[in-house]
């Protein structure tokens, strides 16, 4: 944080009490948007994606002080999101081609499992 | 040896030393879970269309251990704060408060993984399927409460049908079916297991990021509530060291705050 002084410190205090109505009303909001249907499935993803990041980055920049840091904070934080947004990339990339039947419907407990052989004859 | 840059910014990065620590430190940690989401992805996008089980959670104890945090994340940062306003009274106020929203959170998750380490999930010779808790066992049967009952071959999809439907028919006739006890006899049953990790490919990732997560709040608890005890000493010989490291454990809640906020909905809401 750039300035620590009692003055700085109290109007900070504004900012915290702030971010923390924006969170509680973001998680419900997070909820009750669950329920309502989008379209589709991944519409439903983007918009709980979104309404994540957009409360990740209130505590990252209030709360973690990312608002006013120094340079070498930036420097290393700029590293790790490019290498965390390459991970994802290339996961979101690779899932062309994914491993298939992560989930399948017998499992759980594993019976039901594939069809016997037919009996020779 | 005096370790350099504790209460003083070093020249060249403007920081003391523990803060260009715990940032380097976090770096690690985003690539850490990081890990794990992308294995979450692929593991979600590889299920066959429809199959990702959902609704095997209760979003109520989520919902309030999200509440519990974001609670504990801004206590966290008053405490600083109370500190640099020369406020030791607040500050172990406020510390207070985390810890205890920390044990609350720690509470919670157990009552969770109890609840499903006890949820029996049982595959019927008939090839039907029913899961609930587990209430009486004998050498005969057991007995499942808010049994949830539904075709094998469909998979954990059409669990949420039959809950629908359960429900549904409870409204029509007025009663409550979907919560009768149901007693199964040993004898009918070809297989059953309990909703741990071992359960499916869901119920692994859950637990795996959820139990990293509970150890980071753990871990966070531990620190604060040293620093809020016996630590806080220092408080009386060395003031701006002692904020400092308040500042650094409180950068660390913060990351364990900000990771849960992802973990919540992708794992209880969708």
């Amino acid at each position: 944080m750039s300035g620590h002084s009692p003055e700085e410190i109290k109007k900070s205090i504004r900012s915290y009490m702030m971010v923390f109505g924006v969170l509680i009303v973001g998680t419900i909001v997070t909820v009750l948007a669950s329920f309502v249907d989008f379209g589709s499935s991944t519409a439903n993803i983007i918009v709980a994606l979104i309404i994540a990041t957009f409360k990740a980055s209130c505590v990252a920049l209030i709360f973690m002080h990312l608002n006013a840091e120094k340079k070498t904070i930036y420097m290393t934080l700029g590293f790790t999101w490019f290498f965390f947004l390459g991970l994802m990339v290339l996961t979101i990339w690779a899932s062309e081609d994914k491993p298939n039947y992560t989930v399948a419907p017998n499992d759980t407990p594993a019976v039901m499992a594939a069809p016997s052989e037919p009996a020779a004859h | 040896m005096e370790v350099p840059y504790t209460d003083t910014n070093r020249p060249d990065t403007g920081l003391y030393n523990a803060k260009v620590g715990i940032w380097l430190f976090l770096a690690s940690e985003v690539m850490l879970f990081g890990a794990l989401f992308s294995a979450y992805i692929l593991l979600r996008v590889g299920a066959m269309p429809g199959h990702w089980p959902t609704g095997l959670l209760d979003v109520g104890p989520g919902f309030v251990n999200t509440l519990v945090l974001i609670l504990s994340s801004v206590t966290v940062v008053m405490a600083w704060a109370s500190l640099k306003l020369n406020d030791f009274k607040k500050f172990k106020f406020y510390q207070g408060i985390t810890v205890i929203c920390a044990l609350l959170f720690v509470v919670i998750k157990s009552f969770e993984y109890k609840s499903k380490f006890t949820h029996h999930d049982v595959i019927l010779k008939d090839g039907m399927r029913v899961d609930g808790h587990l209430v009486e066992e004998t050498d005969e049967f057991i007995v499942l409460s808010h049994p949830v009952s539904y075709p094998a071959e469909k998979g954990i999809r059409e669990r949420a049908v039959a809950i629908k439907e359960a429900e549904h028919h409870a409204h029509e006739a007025g009663g409550d079916h979907h919560h009768e006890d149901r007693k199964i006899m040993l004898d009918d049953i070809e297989k059953r297991t309990t909703w741990g990790p071992w359960a499916n490919t869901y119920l692994a990732i859950y637990f795996t990021l959820t139990g990293l997560h509970a150890l980071h709040v753990i871990a966070g608890a531990l620190v604060i509530a040293y620093f809020w005890g016996p630590g806080s000493k220092m408080w009386k010989t060395h003031p701006e060291q002692f904020a400092n490291r308040i500042e650094v454990s409180g950068l660390f809640w913060h990351f364990v705050d900000l990771v849960w906020i992802f973990l919540f909905p992708i794992l209880y809401l969708l």
